[in-house]
């Protein structure tokens, strides 16, 4: 089920990024950032909780396993 | 005089760091090139960084929002935040556990295995190094042009032929490129993989302080928060392109102009409201005609510009970080990592590291826009900002130095990984392992490095009037064509040797065409704004597809290998 919310969640930043709705927009937020640019830089502080959610809930400890396990080294040396 | 001797000091520091870290060097060629497997996650985060975020992420983004405007960052920041996370997430673990479980140092040794084929390899490389060259070069020639505007006058009697009137007597381009170059070599001699590790760190540190350092000088120097957002070029009810404030440097302030000065003149948009407008704080597409002086002549010459991103444009460029995927460097990194628990900072932390570089770059030249001349070189705007409005020598210096620090951070681990390869997989691979000794395959390895760093040097001193944004943005996508390689090795068993040379060969043939179209590193885009990227994927992955498809399947053993029972991977 993690997994498959962070691959939904994973999409729907890519629709996100196309935020064609402030795309003629210059207004300023705090008095100096134009919005199109605040818009994209809280994109990227979401693209990091969406990181750290995948490390949570969608972590191939599979793959460390795999890995840590006999090498094909150790394995011509027990043969 | 007094800026660059800070300068020469950083570079004397960074040569120290060298030599310390080839105090660590435990004489291996395995140490040499992947330093013993030692690299953990923050060494691995300010490496992924620092080498990926090079004069392209400071010098670049400002020159390109000086261009184009704040849509800079969607157009390759936020979307890398993203692109280039999955790609750790979904590429670089799952190479890591190949890497750790069957030995490989390279990507050349893991595509020779997963395709049974060692012809692979050898297409493969000089591609490799075709593709790099233009990433290296940005290095060069961001370097050159960062380092004349804040030395002008130091040397008004030796240096008399200046890239403008402006910058006579500062260090010229050849002569930092140069130096750069010799330092560079000179620390990944002496440490290899580890000494450009530590040398990443470090400098990616320096680049990102300075850089926040430079942003609050600059909006002081702007008037304050306040003050920054009408710094931007506005648009007149006349259609005019005006500027509303000059910085006085004599005074330290910034000035009204009464009337405003024109800068250039609108000629088309589809907006229908342009009065007041500031294009270059929205991604709205504005075709601009300006002037530049002609730096021999003084003869004014007009020149057109458009400023905002078309939507296809923006759309299409997330096609360009998938180029992660495929760098030599960062391949390297993902198969010799010391674990997989590695990668989770780097995950996270990658996003937010673009974030603070690219935000305050990307601002910088919007305002820029505002207060400098519209012929100026884009790579040339944020040296020329922090000429223009940090008064402090010294404080140039540092700043300045923090460019360097960008630049170099990513010069290094290209140089290192490129000699890797050329020595394992090409020449030690040819010749089998007991013909050399481990001393001989370094030497080897160096003797290889310092050809690159010579052809580097000399196309970079042929393209130096390159856009450095542009120029790293082809090296992107001829990487991200060859995308399609790598995620069929990994996901896809029924990729096949030929399907994946189809695919190289196909992603190199429409890569060199748009790149001749280009004018050779010029921006580019094919009919309503498509970035040739998306062209390039599109044809690397159908010849993928269709000629595996077409051809033998992998032998059972490369299946069982590359794609154990679902239990196991």
């Amino acid at each position: 089920m993690g997994k498959i919310i962070v691959w939904f969640l994973f999409g729907l930043m890519f629709l996100l990024h196309q935020d064609f709705w402030w795309w003629e927009d210059a207004d300023l937020i705090f008095g100096f950032m134009p919005i199109g640019l605040a818009f994209h830089a809280g994109f990227s502080v979401a693209c990091a909780i969406l990181g750290w959610l995948a490390i949570k809930f969608a972590w191939p400890s599979h793959l460390e396993e795999f890995a840590e396990g006999k090498t094909d080294c150790e394995s011509q040396r027990s043969s | 005089m007094t800026t660059l001797l800070v300068i020469v000091g950083y570079l004397c520091l960074l040569l120290g760091l060298g030599f310390f870290s080839s105090r660590l060097f435990r004489g291996t060629s395995k140490d040499y090139f992947v330093a013993s497997h030692s690299i953990g996650p923050f060494l691995l985060l300010m490496s992924v960084f620092g080498t990926t975020m090079t004069a392209f992420a400071l010098v670049g983004s400002t020159g390109k929002s000086f261009e184009r405007g704040i849509g800079t960052y969607g157009l390759m920041a936020s979307i890398s935040g993203l692109v280039h996370a999955a790609i750790f997430f979904l590429i670089g673990i799952r190479l890591w556990a190949f890497g750790k479980k069957h030995g490989y140092l390279t990507q050349i040794q893991f595509f020779r295995a997963r395709f049974e084929s060692d012809s692979i390899g050898y297409l493969l490389f000089p591609i490799l190094v075709l593709l790099v060259v233009p990433y290296l070069l940005i290095g060069i020639i961001g370097a050159g042009k960062t380092i004349e505007p804040v030395t002008a006058g130091a040397f008004p009697t030796l240096f008399t032929n200046p890239s403008a009137p402006p910058w006579l007597g500062g260090v010229p381009p050849w002569l930092t490129g140069l130096v750069v170059s010799l330092v560079v070599l000179s620390y990944v001699f002496m440490g290899g993989s580890r000494g450009a590790a530590f040398a990443n760190t470090f400098q990616t540190i320096v680049f990102m302080i300075m850089g926040l350092v430079a942003f609050v000088f600059i909006i002081n120097a702007l008037g304050g928060v306040g003050k920054a957002g009408e710094i931007p070029a506005r648009i007149t009810d006349k259609d005019l392109v005006v500027q509303d404030y000059r910085f006085d440097k004599d005074s330290g302030a910034l000035l009204k102009n009464e009337p405003p000065k024109p800068i250039g003149k609108v000629l088309s948009s589809e907006s229908s409201n342009l009065t007041d407008a500031q294009p270059h704080f929205w991604r709205e597409p504005v075709q601009v005609e300006f002037k530049k002086k002609n730096p021999k002549t003084g003869e004014l010459i007009p020149f057109e510009r458009e400023l905002g991103i078309p939507f296809i444009t923006f759309v299409t460029y997330l096609f360009i970080p998938l180029s992660v995927g495929m760098f030599p460097h960062l391949f390297q990194h993902w198969l010799t990592a010391k674990n997989a628990k590695s990668f989770r900072l780097t995950v996270i932390a990658h996003p937010l590291c673009i974030m603070v570089v690219w935000v305050p770059c990307v601002l910088v030249g919007a305002w820029a826009s505002g207060v400098l001349p519209p012929g100026i070189p884009p790579p040339a705007v944020l040296s020329a900002m922090l000429n223009l409005l940090v008064g402090d020598p010294v404080l140039i210096g540092l700043l300045t130095a923090g460019v360097l620090a960008a630049i170099m951070s990513s010069l290094d681990s290209q140089f290192l990984c490129l000699g890797t390869i050329f020595t394992n997989d090409i020449v030690v691979h040819r010749a089998g392992k007991e013909k050399y000794s481990d001393k001989q395959i370094i030497r080897i390895a160096r003797a290889f490095i310092i050809s690159i760093v010579a052809l580097t040097y000399g196309l970079a001193m042929l393209a130096k009037d390159a856009n450095v944004f542009d120029l790293a943005i082809w090296c992107f996508s001829g990487f991200s064509a060859l995308f399609p390689v790598v995620f069929a090795a990994l996901y896809w068993k029924r990729a096949t040797k030929e399907g994946a040379m189809a695919s190289i060969v196909g992603a190199l043939v429409t890569w060199v065409y748009y790149f001749h179209q280009s004018g050779y590193g010029g921006e580019y885009m094919v009919g309503p704004g498509i970035v040739p990227a998306a062209i390039c994927f599109a044809v690397s992955a159908s010849a993928m597809v269709v000629v595996s498809l077409a051809t033998k399947p992998p032998s059972s053993q490369t299946i069982a290998k590359f794609f154990p029972d679902s239990g196991e991977l």
